[in-house]
């Protein structure tokens, strides 16, 4: 091989093949651990998002590093399985700490989560440098729990990852139903007999492993993002719980992939930082992008809907004017309707040529005229506000301007079968307050006469 | 000796300041949203510097307030548009600015004399080292540490602040709709409120990290909240306890030879525990007494 | 010519077309009356039926979404100084670190300007309205540690304090013993024979005729408002007790949800 090659430095592009080739065997033990990771904290943090506990990753994972600190100080090791004992007991006495003082001091539920949060840590950082200042071996690489190094782990503590994860998710599948209960309707759930002390310490128990088992990978201070922001951001797909939960898996997964890629591009990088960075991406995305419920989707449904209330508002007016004629004359010029209805002509222009395009009206040199269609369409909208005009009046004490308005808006989404049980409500449906005749339900009367 | 002494009363003053701010966050139940700032501002000082390619005090608390304020009102958004529950709005903003602010400062290590653990937790044990001298280096006078004089100054804009508007504060914690009915702009006090909390969390950063920063926001002002009985008295308690937890954290960590900012967190958090205790005691034996007079 | 000098002051309170709801639930829709000055009125209606809304709608604590409201004839704004509202205690955080004079004292920082102090005189006015709803003893008691009643009379003292025209109350009886009871029905008499005006929501229909002048009937609407003894029918009750029209409340929803009063507006 040429001399020259070998002191070249891989191309990024280089690397991230090596990546995908999984020529780093490790890469791929790493990988296959944050995609559990990301899988098991979002899923498990998607129950704590339901119980309106979204911050309670961030205090568990500050208060692990205590325990991490101690487990090496007594036992001198950094052997995976001991640190993640020691991790899950000072967890769990902070996840124990934070309900404690709520239920038995002034202190509220959100200043616990924050004494719990900083004491520990601090407790943690105190420790810290006190085993920096020792004469130990081993001790280096302690402090990348801070913001997590994937490239820091060993196969152990993959191994660990791996087990405990699966573990989270099974148990998850497994005790689905009762979470689900309990996380909707906890007085429920008592009364059927359900020991929901018992499951609440479960899942305290799987919230704090998912947490201290990512440590290494994410670190301390971001933690918190990976159990709240997929939930937060599958909440934006579906309102059915295990679809979210599948989703947030997803989104775990995703972000996983991704953070642990750059992070082996560069290796001086943290993870943590990456995956908290693609989680806020693809929550930013399922806001704006959701289908239904995503903003995008909001603002364009909002707008279809100016547009056919646009429409019906002119059909109706056309009706008017029709009326106004004794139903002789039908052409109708823009200036017309524009006295009417006061509506800018830009938009007028635009709703009445959609109107013809959906061929409900016609235009031609002598004006605008209602089709068929768009006269049993106007005829309609017109029953259906008089009608509401009829039924505010008899009903509420408002006044006839007040009722106009009302049903200037109702009309529109007055249904087929809402509008006969109207009818069956009503003493006078023949005439509205202001004494228009109601015009008849023509296409109901005709399947009448059929039946 | 000197440098014990510019060290103590650093420490102090960071501890006074953010008591008192963390009373009125106490209060309020916005202790979230102040473990949120304290992230956040990382990010405005991490831009301010690559942005003016300056430290100088007045940018950087400039970069921080922008950004404590963009988290409280982002956060309030998304609360708002986005029909997120509100303590699930602060971790959402304040873990990415965080993370950007982290992933700015790993890319760009050599401008910036932050690194990232220094971020976490400060070290105030160099705070003595970094000196101001007023009229140049040669024959100026060396006046103190840089970071004495920023808290020394956000210490006082605080205590001002709270003295003058002692009453709207307080009108305001304890019952925002009378403070609507009667007129004032709650959302002014809110948004007041926040920008006292970014300015402490910035001038502490360099002597004691964003996590001890709510460490001392949080917890002296709750041992006060434990037993004050008007707001003048909390105030002045939770001083109190963040003075005495400095004292003993120093103690502590010269004993243990450990870092002094974690020591003096510790020390305030021991300090609410012990407080909480003797809480708990004279209520078991009040109960006590309560039952053998009855028994009687 | 009766009706001209009615008109000449205008009414201490006057909604208009009110309408208000909650995350997309029509809670107020369309109410309007007019409220005489110098007498005791009555906001009454079943559960949920927007009467906790429709004072905190009137006094601008909660976002409105038609209609206007005002007070001797203008905004809140200008008359801020004229009214005074008293909460139902369940909005209070009564772990707070103050005592009962202090909270009274509160009842002034209305006039004061932002660096101002209670003055001299206005610890006198806290103190006349802590005596005169016999709260005078309790002053230095932290409000952690007082009953249902007392908490209700300290409010009402700093209400008193504020030295308002107008009156706002939320439920002032609900909850408290016989002593505060009466306590309220004294401040009542007292307030009216200065020609002050009180609104409270009341939620006891047995003693609503008994504590109050004027009685509004609501039930997401307007059903009726006027003297109790021509408001209190039979058939009012039944409009307002007697279930609610549906199909008003799920299309005014689906209005809200759809935001089709916003499409609609913007013709």
């Amino acid at each position: 091989m040429d001399a020259f090659t070998l002191l070249a430095p891989p191309s990024t592009w280089q690397n991230w093949l090596a990546f995908w080739r999984f020529e780093d065997i490790n890469v791929l033990w790493v990988l296959m651990g944050s995609i559990l990771l990301g899988m098991s904290a979002s899923v498990i943090g998607g129950f704590a998002f339901l119980r309106k506990r979204s911050l309670i990753g961030d205090a568990l994972a500050h208060a692990a590093l205590p325990g991490v600190m101690m487990a090496f100080l007594l036992f001198q090791t950094r052997d995976p399985l001991i640190i993640f004992l020691g991790a899950l007991i000072s967890s769990f006495i902070g996840f124990f700490l934070i309900d404690w003082l709520p239920k038995n001091t002034k202190i509220k539920a959100d200043a616990a989560l924050a004494i719990t949060l900083s004491f520990f840590f601090a407790l943690g950082l105190m420790l810290l440098s006190y085993i920096q200042g020792l004469e130990v071996s081993n001790k280096s690489g302690l402090d990348k729990i801070l913001f997590g190094q994937a490239a820091a782990m060993t196969e152990g503590d993959i191994k660990l990852l791996a087990y405990v994860t699966v573990f989270i998710l099974v148990t998850v599948v497994l005790f689905f139903q009762k979470f689900r209960l309990i996380a909707f309707n906890q007085s429920y759930a008592r009364t059927i007999g359900l020991a929901v002390n018992r499951y609440e310490l479960l899942l305290a128990l799987l919230i704090v492993m998912a947490v201290v088992v990512g440590l290494q990978l994410v670190g301390v201070v971001l933690m918190a993002a990976i159990l709240l922001t997929p939930m937060a951001a599958a909440r934006f797909w579906s309102n059915q719980l295990p679809h979210t939960l599948i989703i947030a898996s997803l989104l775990g997964a995703i972000s996983a992939i991704i953070s642990t890629q750059i992070s082996y591009l560069a290796p001086a990088m943290p993870t943590g930082p990456w995956m908290v960075v693609s989680l806020s991406t693809l929550f930013i995305l399922s806001l704006l992008f959701a289908p239904q419920r995503g903003l995008l989707k909001r603002y364009s449904e909002y707008n279809q809907l100016r547009k056919k209330v646009a429409e019906e508002n002119i059909l109706r007016t056309l009706y008017k004017l029709l009326e106004r004629q004794n139903f002789t004359h039908n052409h109708f010029m823009q200036a017309d309707i524009q006295a009417m209805r006061s509506m800018p002509s830009s938009q007028l222009q635009s709703t009445l040529k959609l109107l013809c395009k959906k061929a409900l009206i016609t235009s031609s040199l002598q004006g605008f005229k209602l089709t068929d269609k768009g006269l049993e369409k106007a005829a309609q909208l017109t029953r259906r506000h008089r009608l509401w005009e009829n039924y505010l009046n008899e009903q509420a004490e408002l006044s006839p301007e007040q009722v106009h308005q009302q049903a200037e808006r109702i009309e529109h989404i007055l249904t087929e079968s809402q509008e006969a049980q109207l009818k069956l409500e009503l003493t006078n449906s023949q005439s509205d307050p202001h004494g228009n005749l109601i015009p008849d339900n023509t296409r109901s009367k005709k399947e009448a006469k059929l039946k | 000796m000197i440098n014990d002494i510019w060290i103590l009363a650093t420490a102090s003053l960071v501890a006074a300041a953010c008591a008192l701010v963390g009373v009125f966050l106490i209060l309020r139940r916005q202790a979230l949203m102040g473990d949120a700032i304290s992230h956040s501002v990382l990010l405005g000082i991490v831009l301010a510097y690559l942005i003016t390619d300056s430290r100088a005090l007045p940018i950087m608390l400039g970069g921080a307030v922008i950004i404590g304020l963009l988290t409280a009102w982002l956060s309030d958004s998304l609360h708002r548009v986005g029909k997120l529950q509100s303590d699930a709005s602060i971790g959402i903003v304040f873990t990415l600015f965080f993370a950007i602010g982290v992933i700015l400062v790993s890319l760009y290590t050599g401008q910036i004399d932050l690194d990232q653990e220094c971020v976490l937790y400060g070290e105030i044990a160099f705070v003595p080292f970094d000196t101001i001298y007023i009229g140049g280096l040669e024959d100026g006078i060396e006046i103190g540490p840089r970071a004495f004089w920023a808290i020394a100054i956000v210490f006082t804009i605080v205590l001002i602040t709270i003295i003058l508007s002692f009453n709207r504060l307080q009108t305001v914690a304890f019952h925002p709709n009378l403070a609507l009915s009667l007129g004032i702009n709650i959302v002014f006090w809110h948004y007041l409120l926040m920008t006292l909390v970014s300015i402490t969390t910035v001038a502490s950063f360099d002597a004691v990290g964003a996590i001890l920063v709510v460490a001392l926001l949080v917890i002296p002002a709750s041992s006060a909240y434990l037993i004050a009985k008007s707001l003048k008295t909390m105030l002045w308690i939770a001083v109190a306890y963040s003075q005495v937890a400095v004292i003993i954290g120093y103690s502590l960590s010269y004993a243990l030879d450990s870092s002094i900012s974690a020591s003096i967190a510790v020390s305030a958090g021991l300090l609410l525990f012990i407080t909480i205790l003797i809480l708990e005691i004279q209520k078991r034996r009040r109960h006590r007494l309560i039952s053998q007079s009855e028994a009687a | 010519m009766a009706n001209s000098s009615k008109h000449q002051t205008p009414p201490p309170v006057s909604v208009q077309n009110l309408s208000m709801r909650y995350h997309h639930k029509p809670v107020l829709t369309d109410v309007s009356f007019e409220v005489p000055e110098g007498k005791t009125i009555a906001i009454v209606g079943p559960n949920g039926a927007g009467k906790s809304t429709l004072l905190k709608g009137i006094m601008g604590l909660e976002p409105i979404m038609g209609g206007q409201v005002r007070f001797f004839g203008e905004p809140l704004a200008n008359k801020r100084l004229a009214t005074a509202y008293v909460p139902q205690r369940e909005e209070i955080d009564w772990d707070f670190p103050i005592n009962v004079f202090d909270v009274v004292l509160m009842g002034r920082h209305g006039q004061l300007k932002l660096w101002q102090r209670p003055s001299q005189i206005d610890r006198e006015i806290a103190e006349q309205a802590l005596k005169d709803l016999e709260m005078w003893d309790f002053k230095d008691r932290q409000i952690s540690e007082l009953s249902g009643g007392q908490q209700q009379r300290v409010f009402l003292a700093r209400a008193l304090a504020q030295k308002a025209s107008l009156y706002l109350m939320d439920e002032p009886f609900a909850g408290v013993d016989v002593a505060t009871e009466k306590a309220i029905i004294e401040l009542f008499k007292a307030l009216k024979s200065q020609g002050k005006t009180i609104i409270c929501v009341h939620h006891d229909l047995n003693t609503v005729g008994e504590y109050f002048d004027w009685i509004i009937l609501i039930n997401a609407r307007l059903v009726a408002a006027g003297p109790a003894e021509e408001v209190l029918t039979t058939e009012n009750l039944n409009k307002t007790y007697g279930g609610r029209l549906s199909l008003l409340n799920d299309l005014t929803e689906k209005m809200y949800r759809t935001q089709l009063n916003k499409a609609h507006d913007t013709d």
